[in-house]
């Protein structure tokens, strides 16, 4: 090791890209902690809380790209009261104070205001990329700063954000001499945009792979878009709702035929199912398909769709696509590896998804490895056949609407399911479980799941002894989210 | 692993609390105390027992305290909703609300074209748009609460609004403090369908209180 020059060894470091890779190289001896650290570019804060800004620039001043991430996952689900914190602006003044190179953010569930976003897109020549996932505190004016502003964006990408919209004027400030864009995504939107400047904004970015409209954007627009942007890989379609004998219809099929790249298709916020069939041309290199805010697609229509997607990889739904859905999804997408099928009414729930639908895909992919199932019930030996099935699966995360609903057959806890979905799935990372559950289960999961990093416990357990279980036997466990399990905390 | 020693150790040191780290016990904000099992259920059943753990036995009793409630429904046509816990199902507020405004916009009712297959047109009779915020001197004078209500006096449609939690209500139903800082927008609903939005309000104003 002494005998390479700091150049050396820094050139081979640019081949670690992993985060944790990085860490770990640091951690072999002072000169490679020192090489690493001054060469990182890409940096990951899982807890926006657990570093300060100031000693990320000290350690990494080279930092071209940031990922941050403030409340936690609980935050989703309003069980985090909402002043508790997340607030990026301390770290955008300190990278701008410091004249950081900052060229990429990504911020997950924190607090972004207008002011911020406007220094971002004043401080940061080189700025490229801007990712929200569960932000907010900003408005459509904030987003008129990055587009005014920063010369070189290549990526705008807004992800369920609660954005204050106070109309469509921000897609008019991209300047004229703004053509770098990839990627643009502000399907949460819910006010109107500006559909002639969308047009030319597209028209003008020659490099625009990924696209995802609001609900504002009809489907005569979007069918010009198409014209203007066949090589799109990604597409989230906007509003769908037209009659099938239109001329509009007809243009939006030729605009189709043109776009042979698609492999991603999302969106159809609000949709006529019958219409569906001109999507027929692009489901076939489909690798990855979300439906999941369409609630007009179900049924027939539905089915008929899914069978066209042979290479499906990634599919995320409604559960109003049924179980019966559901085994079309198990007859028609072999290569399928992850799936979520979300509650279209959070509350009643469809009795259309229980135990048969989740059996049917375990049984017809092979390849399924991660799943998120929100179903009405479940049983012991549906999880148990799952298991067998499907030992692959590295992430397993079931919700029954009722939290602490027992077995739908024979009425007993699902201990037993789950703890045969532990033992089996040796490689299992993450695990949610729901439904009546005693102490019982985290004996299993202490005792079987090694692989362990991240679980969620709602309304389980019945003593301290199925945590002692869970923390004495899974070594490698990260994140534990643990909501009205009846614990007396003092042992911990 | 090693064993860990029983001590006695008071409430207070071992309560979980959820506020900003860095802050020591005794600031001046107020930290949101963990619920309770009971609490988390009791503020949408309102169960009377207040006993801590979940023993099966009261299990039980929530999920026959819930049928009762589900018998009591007034609406036989719409199955009735489960009584509803906090945070529970596990799905994000955005996703909730935006499935709620595209269910309430399926409702409304939307015209036929002419011949061959059906298409629909939504019929929307006034765009959703939200309040700005508005300080503690006093609101916006362009809208309030008694102008809309007079609005729509005698017509067959009510004011309903949408708060933070993605819940429609009825306007005129919550404080105006309660309102003006919750909500997020205004709809205006055919009469018939904003049935059931009224007995939530009281369950808002007390849940409102760990602000």
């Amino acid at each position: 090791m002494n005998y390479f020059p700091d150049e050396v060894l820094e050139h081979i470091f640019d081949f670690v890209t992993s985060q944790r890779d990085r860490n770990s190289v640091s951690q072999v001896c002072k000169p490679w902690y020192k090489i690493e650290s001054s060469s990182r570019q890409k940096v990951f804060v899982g807890n926006c809380y657990a570093i300060s800004p100031e000693r990320v620039i000290e350690r990494f001043p080279g930092l071209k790209s940031i990922t941050l991430k403030g409340k936690p996952h609980f935050a989703d689900f309003n069980l985090v009261p909402p002043d508790w914190g997340g607030f990026v602006y301390p770290w955008i003044e300190a990278f701008a104070r410091n004249n950081m190179g900052l060229e990429e953010l990504k911020l997950k569930r924190m607090i972004i205001s207008d002011e911020c976003l406007e220094l971002i897109s004043r401080s940061f020549a080189n700025f490229k990329s801007l990712v929200l996932v569960s932000c907010e505190g900003f408005s459509t004016d904030g987003l008129a700063a990055i587009a005014s502003n920063c010369s070189f964006l290549r990526e705008l990408d807004l992800q369920e954000n609660d954005v204050e919209d106070h109309r469509g004027h921000w897609l008019s400030c991209f300047p004229d001499t703004c053509t770098s864009l990839v990627s643009l995504n502000f399907a949460c939107l819910k006010g109107d945009v500006n559909l002639a400047a969308l047009e030319r904004l597209v028209a003008r970015s020659p490099n625009l792979r990924s696209l995802r409209l609001n609900h504002a954007v009809p489907l005569d627009i979007l069918q010009k878009i198409l014209m203007r942007a066949p090589h799109l890989v990604d597409l989230g379609v906007g509003s769908y709702v037209h009659d099938p004998d239109s001329e509009t219809y007809n243009k939006l099929v030729t605009a189709l035929q043109k776009c042979k790249s698609v492999r991603s298709l999302s969106g159809f916020l609000e949709a006529a199912p019958q219409c569906l069939s001109a999507f027929h041309l692009i489901c076939p290199n489909l690798t990855s398909l979300n439906l999941s805010y369409a609630p007009g697609i179900h049924g027939t229509e539905l089915r008929k769709l899914i069978r066209h997607c042979r290479k499906l990889q990634r599919l995320w739904i409604l559960d109003c696509i049924g179980d019966e859905g559901l085994e079309v999804v198990a007859s028609s997408c072999k290569d399928l590896q992850e799936i979520r099928v979300f509650p279209s009414d959070p509350f009643v729930g469809n009795a259309a998804v229980t135990e048969v639908g989740l059996v049917a895909l375990s049984s017809g992919c092979p390849k399924l490895h991660s799943i998120l199932y929100f179903c009405q019930q479940m049983t012991n030996a549906a999880l148990i056949t799952v298991a067998k099935n499907r030992p692959n699966f590295t992430r397993f995360r079931l919700c029954i609407l009722d939290p602490t609903k027992p077995d739908a057959v024979t009425n007993q806890p699902l201990d037993e399911g789950f703890g045969a979905i532990v033992h089996s799935c040796k490689g299992l990372r993450r695990l949610s479980m729901s439904g009546r559950l005693t102490d019982r289960v985290f004996l299993y999961i202490g005792m079987y799941a090694e692989q362990l990093e991240m679980i969620s416990i709602a309304f389980a357990g019945d003593t301290d002894e199925g945590m002692q279980y869970l923390l004495n036997g899974c070594k490698k466990l990260r994140k534990l989210e643990i909501r009205d399990c009846p614990l007396a905390m003092q042992r911990f | 692993m090693e064993v860990v020693k029983e001590t006695k150790m008071g409430f207070e040191e071992t309560e979980l609390r959820l506020g900003l780290p860095g802050n020591s016990g005794g600031g001046e904000g107020e930290m949101a105390r963990k619920r309770g099992f009971s609490e988390t259920v009791d503020l949408k059943l309102n169960l009377s027992s207040k006993e801590s753990g979940a023993d099966p036995n009261n299990l039980e009793k929530i999920n026959s305290l819930q049928r009762e409630k589900n018998l009591l429904a007034t609406d036989p046509a719409k199955p009735p909703a489960k009584a509803q816990v906090v945070g529970w199902p596990p799905v994000r507020s955005f996703r909730k609300n935006m499935l709620a405004v595209q269910k309430s916009s399926t409702d409304q009712e939307g015209e036929k074209l002419p011949g061959g297959n059906a298409t629909f047109v939504k019929g929307k009779m006034f765009s959703s748009f939200t309040i700005g915020n508005c300080g503690s001197h006093g609101l916006k004078d362009f809208l309030n609460e008694s102008k809309l209500v007079d609005l729509l006096n005698g017509t067959d449609y009510v004011p309903t609004y949408e708060d933070k939690d993605g819940d429609w209500m009825l306007v005129g139903d919550v404080p105006w403090d309660m309102f003006a800082e919750s909500c997020k927008r205004l709809r205006i609903m055919k009469g018939k369908e904003a049935t059931g939005l009224a007995p939530r309000a009281m369950e808002k104003c007390k849940n409102r209180s760990y602000k």
